[in-house]
C-alpha cells in the first residue's frame, strides 16, 4: 500500500510534466483527482486496510492530493503562458500611448560626429563669424583682390569689403591672431556661395581644421586625415592624396576616398572613377603665417576643410543636397 | 583645358595607355576630369557597299542607291555624289548619327524616294578636306563594321581641370613637360622651331612700316610684334583645322587659326591686326584715359574706364589689351598685311578689364593667370613662320621687341633638411635635384643640404622654398610620403559654454518631440513687412546682399520666425499639418556700412496642428498657447533658470504675435525670450491659415541667467501636509499676480514648501465676470511632522491675504 502511493505520485508528476496542452492536463486531473480518479479510489480502499495502517495511509493520500493540486495549478499556468488566447485581461497587442522623440537635423548629427572625432584627437572647437570681412575671408588667406583664385568661390557681398564667408577658413587667421602656437582647432559652420542647382545650395556647412606646431609635416596631415576617414567611414576605406591648389596652403592636397558606394568599382556617385573627393587640405602657406605674425622658420602646420553635406550624403545615401534645407519632416525624421 | 593625345604626341613621344596618362596627370596635380574619344561622332557611321545605283526619277543630280550596310536587309539611300558607283565601299551614316555641324541623320524621303541614311564624303565626316564626292574606301571590308575601326582613326581628348596656379599648363608644351616628368626613361621635348632661321625673310624691315611705344610699362612690361606682307586670307589647311576642332575650337581663317594654334601650343596669346587699319603704323600701349567707347571684334560696345589698358594706333584704340581685339582692325577676307602682337601684360590689369567688361577669352584667361615674359618672341616667330607658309605671305625683316623693364630671373635657395621636415620625407639633395630638374628648374647643389634653384619664367606659381616643396611632393608622389601621427600633449581645455548650451538645448528639444530644422540665413526682402514690424523696429536693421540669388533670398534674417513659418508652409503643402520644429541659428543686425553686422545666436520653435500623435488613446486636439508655454517652462526648468517669469506683453514689441496671446520670458529682470501665437494677418502674409505658436530665445541671454553651480539639497525627513484655497475673483485678475503674491508669502514663511494652481474654472454657476481658482499649499517642517494645529493659523492667514488683496470671495 505504501509502495502503491509512491508509485501513484511518481507516475502522476511525470505525466503532468509531460502534458503539453490544457486538455491533456484536464484529462490527467480527472484521472487522478476526479470522483472516479485514482486517488479517490485509493481513499475509498483505505477502509479495507488493517486498522493500524489506515491513519498513515489516509495522511499520505491527503498529502499527495495537496502535492498534485499544486502541480496541476503550476502546469495550467505554464500552459496558459504558452497559450495565445490566454485568460481575460487587457489586449496587450493594442498600440501603446505614443511618446514621440524628435530628431536632430542630419547635418547637426554628422557635424557632431566629425567634431567628436577631432575632439578625441586633441583638437578644440573655435567658431568664427558667418559674415566676414574681405580681409579674413580672402586677403589674410593669401587671396588678394583680382586673384584668379577668387573665381573658385562665387561670393555673396554685403558691401565692398563685407562678404558672407565662402569657407570656414577665416577661422584660421582669426584664431592664430589671438593664440600662440601650438594650435589645434576645428571650426564647424555655415558657409555661403552664390550657386544654386542640383548639386549646390547657396548655403552649406564645412568643418575647418588647423594644426600648427614645430615640425608638423605633410606626413602628419596624412596621419590625422587618415585617422579621421577611418573613424568616420571604416578602417578598410583607402585614401588617396592628390595635388591641388588652395592659395593658403602649400603643398595643397585633395583627399579622395575609395567610393563607399561601389567600393571602387566605379558607379554613378563617383562618376565611374572609383574615388570620391571628400576633403581639401595642405600645409599652411607661409604667407598666412606672416599675416598673423607667426615665425615661419619655427612653425609649420596643416589645415583642412570637409564639406558636411557631402559626408552626410555618403553616410546616409542621400542623392539631392537640396533636401537638407527643405526641412520636410518626412526627411528629417529618418535620421 | 582640352588636350588631344595625337597633338600632344607632337611634343612628347608618349605611348602609355590614355587611362594611365590620365591617372598620372591627375596625381601630378593636373586633374583629368574626362577622357573622351574624339571620334565618338562616328558611332553610327558604318562601312557599306553600294550594290546598285539608278537614277532618281524626280531629280537629275540624285541617284537612288541600294546599299548593304551590314543589316539583314539592304537599305535604300538617296545620294547626290557624282562618284557613286556600284561595288564601292563607302562610309554610311545610319539614322541616329549626328555628324559635325550638328547634322542629324534621320530616315526620310528625298523628292519622293525613301532614304534610310547618308553616304558621306570625307569632309562631311571631318576626316579630310575632300568634299568632291563620297569617300571611296580602298580595299575590301566587312559591311556594317564601324568606320572608325575600319580606318583605324582614333584620338583621345583629355579634359584637364587646371588649378589657377598653373597657367604654364594652359599649353601643349606645358602639358608635355608634365608628361615627360613621369615618363621613364625621360625623353627630350620635341619643340617646334622658334627661330626664323629656316624661313625666307623679305627685304623690307618692319621698322620701315611700324613703330611700337609702351606708355604704361607697369601694365605692359613687354610687347613684341612682327609684320607679314602680301598675305592671302583663306581657310586653313585641313590639318590645322583638325587640330583646332579636336579641342573644340572653330576654325575661322588661316591667320586667326594660326594665332589660336600657337597660343594652344605655347600658352602665349597672340593677336593679329589688319595692318592697313592701324593708323600711321603706330602701336601705342597706354591706359584708356579719356577714351570712353570701344567696340570689340564680336561687335559689342563697351564703356571704357580710364585705367583699362588699351592697344592704340596713331589715332584710336584698336584692342582691349590682352582681352579682345577691336572690330576696327580685325582680320577680314581682304586683309593683305598683318601685324602680329605677342605681349606680356600685368595680370591684375587684365583681370580687372575682363571682369569689368564681362569678357572672358582664352587670351584673358591666360594673361590674368600670368604668362611667360620670356616667351613672347618665341611664340611670335613661330606664328610668323606658320603664316609665311600657310598664308603665302612674306615676312618683313626684323621684329619689334619693346621690353623696357626686363624681368629678373628668380633664384630660390632651398634647404633640403627643412624641405624634408615640411614634407615628412627623407630625400637627399641629389634626389630633389633630379625631381626639380625634370620639370625645367635649373638646379645647382651649393652645399650638402643646400640647392640653388633657378625658376623658369613660365612657373609663375613658384616664388619661395615652400612652393618648391610642393613640386617635390607632387612629383615624388603624395602617396609615397609616409603617413605619420603627430604627438599631441594630453592637455585639455573646456569647450566654449555656448557650444555646450547649444548641444544641451538640442537634446532637450528632441526629447520634447521637436524636429530640428535648418533654414537659410538669407530670406525674402519683404520679411519685415510680412512680420508687421513697425517702421522703427530694430529688426529692420537688415543687411542686404548685393548679389542675391533671388528676391526670396536677398536679405539676412533678423528674426528666426520667417524661416519657421516657411518650414511650416512647406510641410503643410506636403500634408504634414502637425508640426513641432525648432531651429538654432544666427540673426544679423546691420551696424555701420563697411562694418560687420552683429551676430546673435537664437533658438526658435514652432508648434502647430495636433497636440499629440494621433492614436486610439486620445481624441484629436489642437496645440494651444499652454502647450508652447509648457515647452518653454520645461526648457527653463531643465537649465535650472532661477525665477522664470512670463509677462504679458501690452505694447507692440512683438507685432507678429496676436494681441493678448504674447508673453515675454524673463528671469528676474533679464529678458531671455518671447513666445506667442502668430497674428492672423502675419499667417496670411506667409500663406498660412492654421494657428501657429512660436517662441524664440537668445542663447546669450540664457547663458547669462544660468546658475553658476547647482547645489544638492537634502531630502526632507518629515512628511508634508497640503491644504487648498479656492477663491472666486474677477476674470481680469491674472493668475500670475496671485501666484506672485503667494510666492512672496512663502518666502517669508518657512513652513510653506510650495504653492501651485490645481484648478481654474469659469462659467455656470459662476457669474459671467467671475472665475474660480484653486491653489494647493504644501506645508512641511524640517523638524517634525506637522499637525492640523501647526498650520491652521498660517493657512487662514494666507487665504485671507489673498482674498483681501484680490477682492475675492470664498465659494458658497
Amino acid at each position: 500500500m505504501q509502495n502503491n502511493i509512491i508509485d501513484i505520485e511518481k507516475e502522476a508528476i511525470e505525466s503532468i510534466a509531460q502534458a503539453d496542452d490544457s486538455d491533456q492536463l484536464e484529462q490527467l486531473s480527472i484521472k487522478y483527482l476526479g470522483r472516479k480518479g485514482v486517488l479517490t479510489k485509493f481513499l475509498r480502499n483505505i477502509s479495507s486496510l488493517p486498522e493500524s495502517e489506515r491513519p498513515s495511509a489516509g495522511q499520505n493520500a491527503n498529502i499527495l492530493k495537496g502535492k498534485l493540486d499544486t502541480a496541476f495549478k503550476a502546469a495550467f499556468l505554464r500552459l496558459e503562458a504558452l497559450d495565445d488566447k490566454g485568460p481575460a485581461g487587457i489586449d496587450v497587442t493594442l498600440p501603446g500611448r505614443p511618446v514621440q522623440q524628435g530628431a536632430l537635423h542630419p547635418i547637426t548629427q554628422v557635424a557632431k560626429e566629425i567634431s567628436d572625432i577631432f575632439l578625441r584627437l586633441g583638437f578644440d572647437i573655435a567658431e568664427s563669424p558667418e559674415v566676414e570681412t574681405d580681409y579674413y575671408n580672402f586677403e589674410a588667406l593669401n587671396i588678394p583682390k583680382y586673384h584668379p583664385a577668387r573665381d573658385m568661390q562665387d561670393t555673396f557681398y554685403v558691401s565692398e569689403n563685407i562678404v558672407l564667408r565662402t569657407h570656414t577658413s577665416p577661422s584660421q587667421p582669426r584664431v592664430m591672431e589671438s593664440t600662440n602656437p601650438p594650435v589645434r582647432i576645428i571650426s564647424p559652420g555655415k558657409v555661403f556661395r552664390c550657386d544654386s542647382d542640383l548639386t549646390h545650395t547657396p548655403m552649406f556647412y564645412q568643418i575647418e581644421g588647423l594644426m600648427v606646431d614645430e615640425n608638423i609635416s605633410f606626413g602628419d596631415l596624412k596621419g590625422i586625415l587618415t585617422t579621421f576617414v577611418h573613424q568616420f567611414f571604416d578602417k578598410e576605406t583607402s585614401l588617396r592624396f592628390r595635388p591641388s591648389f588652395f592659395p593658403f596652403t602649400e603643398p595643397s592636397a585633395e583627399v579622395d576616398i575609395r567610393c563607399v558606394m561601389c567600393k571602387g568599382q566605379g558607379c554613378r556617385i563617383c562618376s565611374k572613377t572609383g574615388w570620391l573627393e571628400v576633403l581639401g587640405s595642405g600645409m599652411v602657406h607661409p604667407a598666412v603665417f606672416e599675416n598673423v605674425g607667426y615665425d615661419t622658420d619655427k612653425y609649420t602646420g596643416f589645415a583642412f576643410g570637409v564639406g558636411i553635406e557631402r559626408m552626410a550624403m555618403l553616410k546616409y545615401g542621400i542623392d539631392d543636397i537640396r533636401k537638407f534645407y527643405e526641412n520636410d519632416i518626412r526627411f528629417l525624421g529618418q535620421f | 583645358m582640352k588636350v588631344s593625345l595625337s597633338w600632344l604626341k607632337e611634343y612628347i613621344p608618349v605611348d602609355l595607355e590614355p587611362s594611365v596618362i590620365a591617372e598620372k596627370l591627375t596625381m601630378a596635380g593636373l586633374e583629368v576630369d574626362a577622357v573622351e574619344e574624339r571620334y565618338d561622332y562616328l558611332n553610327h557611321v558604318v562601312v557599306a557597299r553600294v550594290d546598285a545605283v539608278k537614277k532618281h526619277p524626280n531629280a537629275d543630280k540624285l541617284s537612288v542607291c541600294t546599299v548593304d550596310a551590314g543589316g539583314e536587309q539592304q537599305i535604300q539611300i538617296v545620294c547626290g555624289a557624282p562618284n557613286v558607283r556600284e561595288g564601292m565601299f563607302v562610309p554610311c551614316a545610319l539614322p541616329g548619327a549626328v555628324l559635325p555641324g550638328d547634322v542629324k541623320i534621320k530616315k526620310g524621303k528625298l523628292r519622293g524616294e525613301v532614304s534610310q541614311g547618308m553616304l558621306c564624303s570625307a569632309a562631311e565626316l571631318r576626316l579630310n578636306s575632300d568634299a568632291s564626292g563620297i569617300m571611296d574606301l580602298d580595299g575590301e571590308f566587312v559591311t556594317g563594321i564601324p568606320l572608325a575601326q575600319a580606318l583605324n582613326v582614333s584620338d583621345t581628348v583629355f579634359e584637364i581641370d587646371l588649378t589657377p596656379n598653373r597657367p604654364d599648363c594652359l599649353s601643349y608644351i606645358g602639358v608635355a613637360r608634365e608628361v615627360r616628368a613621369f615618363m621613364e626613361p625621360k625623353q627630350p621635348l620635341r619643340l617646334p622651331d622658334f627661330t626664323l632661321a629656316n624661313d625666307k625673310i623679305g627685304n623690307e624691315s618692319i621698322h620701315e612700316y611700324a613703330t611700337v611705344q609702351i606708355k604704361d610699362p607697369d601694365l605692359c612690361p613687354r610687347y613684341s610684334a612682327g609684320l607679314l606682307l602680301d598675305v592671302t586670307i583663306k581657310p586653313s589647311p585641313f590639318w590645322l583645322q583638325q587640330r583646332l576642332e579636336s579641342i573644340g575650337l572653330t576654325p575661322i581663317n588661316n591667320v586667326v587659326d594660326i594665332t589660336n594654334f600657337v597660343m594652344m601650343e605655347t600658352g602665349q596669346p597672340l593677336h593679329a591686326f589688319d595692318f592697313d587699319e592701324v593708323a600711321k603704323g603706330q602701336i601705342i600701349i597706354r591706359r584708356a584715359g579719356s577714351d570712353t567707347d570701344f567696340t570689340t571684334l564680336d561687335s559689342k560696345d563697351h564703356t571704357l574706364e580710364p585705367d583699362m589698358l588699351m592697344i592704340c594706333d596713331g589715332e584710336r584704340p584698336v584692342a582691349l589689351a590682352g582681352v579682345m581685339g577691336g572690330e576696327n582692325s580685325e582680320i577680314s577676307d581682304d586683309t593683305t598685311r598683318v601685324l602680329v602682337e605677342s605681349a606680356y601684360f600685368n595680370p591684375v590689369s587684365i583681370r580687372k578689364t575682363a571682369k569689368k567688361t564681362g569678357i572672358a577669352t582664352d587670351a584673358s584667361h591666360r594673361f590674368e593667370r600670368g604668362g611667360d615674359p620670356d616667351g613672347t618672341v618665341k611664340a611670335l616667330k613661330r606664328a610668323v613662320s606658320l603664316m609665311a607658309q600657310l598664308c603665302d605671305a612674306t615676312i618683313a625683316r626684323d621684329i619689334i621687341d619693346e621690353y623696357p623693364n626686363k624681368a629678373v630671373p628668380l633664384e630660390i635657395d632651398v634647404n633640403t633638411d627643412r624641405l624634408n621636415i615640411r614634407l615628412g620625407t627623407d630625400l637627399d639633395a641629389d634626389a630633389i635635384h633630379e625631381i626639380l630638374s625634370s620639370v625645367g628648374f635649373e638646379v645647382e647643389k651649393t652645399h650638402a643640404a643646400q640647392l640653388k634653384v633657378g625658376v623658369p619664367f613660365f612657373r609663375v606659381d613658384v616664388t619661395r622654398p615652400e612652393d618648391l616643396s610642393e613640386e617635390v611632393a607632387r612629383l615624388w608622389g603624395y602617396n609615397n610620403i609616409k603617413t605619420r601621427y603627430p604627438l599631441v600633449p594630453a592637455e585639455g581645455r573646456p569647450l566654449d559654454p555656448k557650444i555646450l548650451l547649444r548641444e544641451k538645448l538640442r537634446q532637450i528639444m528632441i526629447g520634447f518631440s521637436f524636429f530640428e530644422a535648418i533654414n537659410y540665413n538669407f530670406i525674402h526682402e519683404k520679411f519685415c513687412d510680412n512680420l508687421n514690424l513697425r517702421g522703427d523696429d530694430q529688426r529692420r536693421r537688415v543687411e542686404t546682399i548685393l548679389n542675391p540669388i533671388s528676391d526670396q533670398m536677398s536679405v539676412l534674417r533678423t528674426s528666426m520666425i520667417p524661416g519657421l513659418l516657411e518650414t511650416m508652409k512647406r510641410n503643410i503643402s506636403q500634408q504634414t499639418i502637425s508640426l513641432k520644429v525648432f531651429e538654432i541659428g544666427k540673426i544679423f543686425y546691420a551696424t555701420q556700412k563697411g562694418f560687420l553686422p552683429e551676430e546673435h545666436e537664437m533658438m526658435a520653435g514652432l508648434m502647430t496642428g495636433n497636440r499629440s500623435v494621433q492614436s486610439w488613446h486620445s481624441k484629436k486636439s489642437d496645440v494651444d498657447f499652454f502647450d508652447l508655454k509648457g515647452v518653454a517652462e520645461g526648457l527653463l526648468g531643465a537649465f535650472k533658470v532661477k525665477n522664470p517669469v512670463f509677462e504679458p506683453v501690452v505694447d507692440d514689441t512683438c507685432p507678429y504675435f496676436k494681441t493678448g496671446y504674447t508673453a515675454l520670458v524673463k528671469s528676474g529682470d533679464h529678458l531671455i525670450g518671447t513666445l506667442g501665437r502668430i497674428d492672423d494677418k502675419v499667417l496670411k502674409n506667409f500663406g498660412l491659415k492654421q494657428a501657429a505658436f512660436v517662441f524664440d530665445f537668445s542663447l546669450k541671454s540664457i547663458l547669462e541667467v544660468l546658475p553658476d553651480v547647482v547645489e544638492a539639497e537634502p531630502l526632507p525627513r518629515f512628511p508634508s501636509v497640503s491644504r487648498d484655497i479656492t477663491i472666486i475673483v474677477d476674470r481680469s485678475v491674472m493668475v500670475g499676480a496671485i501666484l506672485k503674491q503667494l510666492d512672496l508669502i512663502s518666502q517669508r514663511e518657512t513652513l510653506i514648501e510650495r504653492v501651485f494652481l490645481f484648478d481654474a474654472f469659469e462659467g455656470h454657476p459662476l457669474a459671467e465676470d467671475k472665475k474660480s481658482l484653486s491653489f494647493r499649499v504644501i506645508y512641511r517642517s524640517a523638524n517634525k511632522t506637522l499637525t492640523e494645529k501647526n498650520i491652521k493659523k498660517l493657512h487662514t492667514k494666507i487665504s485671507t491675504a489673498v482674498l483681501d488683496q484680490f477682492d475675492g470671495d470664498l465659494p458658497e
